[in-house]
This record gives structure tokens, C-alpha cells and sequence, in this order.
């Protein structure tokens, strides 16, 4: 298929797309530092307490 | 015969999205997540019980998020009215900005994880309240009530009246009348609250075809409701004091700020009809906004000098 019958995205596209792409990273890494210190919180020492 | 016979695609159909980061978080009704998140803290402080600080901070996430979802279910399921009304016509999805098959996955998506992290994290009590709530506003209010009934937003206002409940019921796993005194105060509230914004929004609502009580029942009889509401709201405000669970000081808070908005509400129910300026009834509107935030102020105020106290 020639280029030219593809989409091409704009400037502001992209650009609306980076800022997207950042907000769900740093959402997702928020949300993985929550579940973890939660669940340190939440369980405590036990967490670490199991047979060897 | 080719089965795909075109070769471009018309006007935006496949295009990339120009949607940012803050028409999302817009979608989230970040002014009512703000009052939502301030009365559920009200609530974990008022609770006879200590959590986990951070625990505390998850849960009060997880809920601010839970409204935010359904506030962005309803601006999916009321693009068509929002486009309508000056107030609500540049929310992301009237203006274009956010498709609403985006909306809809936002909204879906963000209530599934508030309401597991909630549960995971404090307790399945408070997580079913908060997908309760979620679903009472999106389904009951907005799909179903606010469309057909004038009583639309007193029976709505259950949904705006739980996060003090959920945040109670975070730290200790049960629903008390205390929590329920709370939720009493938001509940009887909202009425005056939005009718006093109808009053002079009649037009807005009109075209949008919302049957709000000034639009059915008239002015007259709207100010008389209102004002009783007021009284209502002024008796359940000092309901904490005289049921043990709020010191005297603030009973003569809550007496003054209730004595404020029934003397509000008066004034709009001697407001001329036709009174097109709608003085007493925008005064009313600022009041009850300053009036919920200043009781569930002292509320919060009184609690932790309790809790330091003893």
C-alpha cells in the first residue's frame, strides 16, 4: 500500500498522544507503589513470615 | 469483486484522538470529587477507630477515584443534554475533545479498580458501598431519575450523600447511625442545594428537557420546598451534638451555620416571582456550598480535638 493513502497523524495529534502515553505511565506507576505499600501495611511482618 | 472497495476513510473515522491527560481528569468532576473526598475524610476521622495512615490515604483514593468514575459515566450517558446547557456545554465530550466510547471505558474502568483496591485494601463493606453509590448515581439517578422526575435529585442525592458512610465504614467495617446521621445531612442538603441553582438555571434546564421542580411545579412551589428542606437541614445539623457523638461547641456551630441557611432560604421564599435577577436564590446557592464545607469542617474539627483529648 503507497504511503500516501495512510492516516497521518498531525502535530497536535502526536502531541495529545505523548501527554496521554505519560498520564497512563505515571498512573500505572502509581498504582503499582500503592498496591505494594499497601499490602506491606496491610499484611506486616507476615508478609515475610513463611517456611524456608 | 473486491470485498473492501474504498480506499479512504471519511472525515475523523480513524484518526488519532487530540484528547490530553486533563480533559480526562475533567471527566472526573474534580470539584465534586473534592467535597466527596473531604467528607469521607470526615467520616475515617469521626470513626471510633485508628487506621494505618497510609491505609487511610489508599481508601480515601480509591473513593475519590469511585466518584470520579461515575462522574465520567455520566457525562458519557448525558453528552446530548450537557451540549445543551451553558453550564455543561464545554465538558470534554459536548466540545468534541474526549469520543464517547472513551469516556464510557474510562468510567468502566477506573469503577472496577476503585471498588477491588478499596476491597483489598480496607474492607468488601466499604468497597460494595462505594459500587453502590457508583451505580445509584450512573444508573438510578442518571440513566433513570433525572430525566423523568422532578424528585430526581432528592432521590439522587443518596449517591452524593455516602462517602462519609464508605469512609466509616473503611476504618471500621461496619455502618452505624452515626455514619447514617452524616449521610442524613448531605441527603437532606442536596435538595435546597440544586433547586436553589434551578431557580435561576430554568432556562438551561428547559432546553435541555431536564424536569427540574422550578421547570413542573413553578417558582412558588419550589421556594416552598426549598425553605422546608432548609429547616430539615438545620435540624439534622446539630443531630451529632444532641446524639452524643459531636461535642456542644459544635451544636452552637451547626445552630449558627443551619440558623444561616434557613435565614437564606426565607429570603427566597419572599423572593417577588419573576424576579428575574434571582438575587436570594444565587445567594442560597454560594451559601449551601460555604454551609456543607463549614459543618463538615467543624465536624472534622471536633473530632480530632477529641481524639486528642481522649
Amino acid at each position: 500500500m503507497p504511503d500516501d493513502d495512510r492516516i497521518k497523524p498531525t502535530e497536535k495529534e502526536l502531541k495529545a498522544r505523548r501527554n496521554r502515553s505519560i498520564a497512563i505511565a505515571l498512573a500505572l506507576a502509581a498504582f503499582v507503589i500503592i498496591v505494594y505499600l499497601g499490602s506491606l501495611m496491610k499484611l506486616g511482618p507476615s508478609l515475610f513470615d513463611r517456611a524456608m | 469483486m473486491a470485498l473492501v472497495e474504498r480506499k479512504h476513510v471519511d472525515g475523523d473515522v480513524g484518526r488519532l484522538s487530540e484528547a490530553t491527560a486533563g480533559d480526562f481528569i475533567a471527566l472526573l468532576k474534580p470539584r465534586v470529587m473534592s467535597l466527596v473526598v473531604f467528607t469521607a475524610f470526615v467520616g475515617m476521622v469521626l470513626a471510633p477507630a485508628t487506621p494505618n495512615p497510609l491505609l487511610a490515604v489508599i481508601a480515601i483514593l480509591a473513593i475519590a477515584v469511585g466518584a470520579g468514575a461515575a462522574g465520567a459515566l455520566n457525562m458519557w450517558y448525558d453528552a446530548d443534554i450537557d451540549a445543551k446547557m451553558a453550564r455543561t456545554a464545554g465538558r470534554p465530550l459536548p466540545r468534541g475533545r474526549v469520543a464517547p466510547g472513551e469516556a464510557l471505558g474510562f468510567g468502566l474502568f477506573l469503577s472496577a479498580f476503585s471498588v477491588m483496591t478499596l476491597g483489598l485494601m480496607a474492607n468488601w463493606l466499604a468497597a460494595s458501598l462505594l459500587a453502590f453509590t457508583i451505580f445509584f448515581y450512573v444508573v438510578i439517578y442518571t440513566m433513570w431519575l433525572k430525566r423523568s422526575t422532578p424528585q430526581n435529585i432528592v432521590i439522587g442525592g443518596a449517591a452524593g450523600a455516602l462517602p462519609p458512610v464508605i469512609g466509616w465504614a473503611a476504618i471500621t467495617g461496619s455502618v452505624t447511625l452515626e455514619s447514617l446521621v452524616l449521610f442524613l445531612i448531605i441527603f437532606l442538603w442536596t435538595p435546597p442545594h440544586f433547586w436553589a441553582l434551578a431557580l435561576f438555571k430554568t432556562g438551561d434546564y428547559a432546553r435541555a428537557g431536564i424536569p427540574m421542580m422550578p421547570n413542573v411545579a413553578g417558582e412558588g412551589h419550589t421556594k416552598r420546598q426549598i425553605f422546608a428542606y432548609a429547616v430539615l437541614v438545620a435540624a439534622s445539623g446539630v443531630l451529632p451534638s444532641v446524639l452524643g457523638f459531636a461535642s456542644m461547641a459544635y451544636g452552637a456551630v451547626a445552630a449558627v451555620l443551619g440558623g444561616g441557611f434557613v435565614w437564606y432560604s426565607w429570603h427566597v421564599l419572599r423572593m417577588a416571582d419573576g424576579d428575574r435577577a434571582m438575587g436570594p436564590a444565587k445567594a442560597l446557592f454560594a451559601y449551601s456550598l460555604v454551609y456543607l464545607f463549614a459543618i463538615f469542617a467543624a465536624l472534622l474539627v471536633d473530632g480530632m480535638i477529641s481524639r486528642v483529648g481522649g
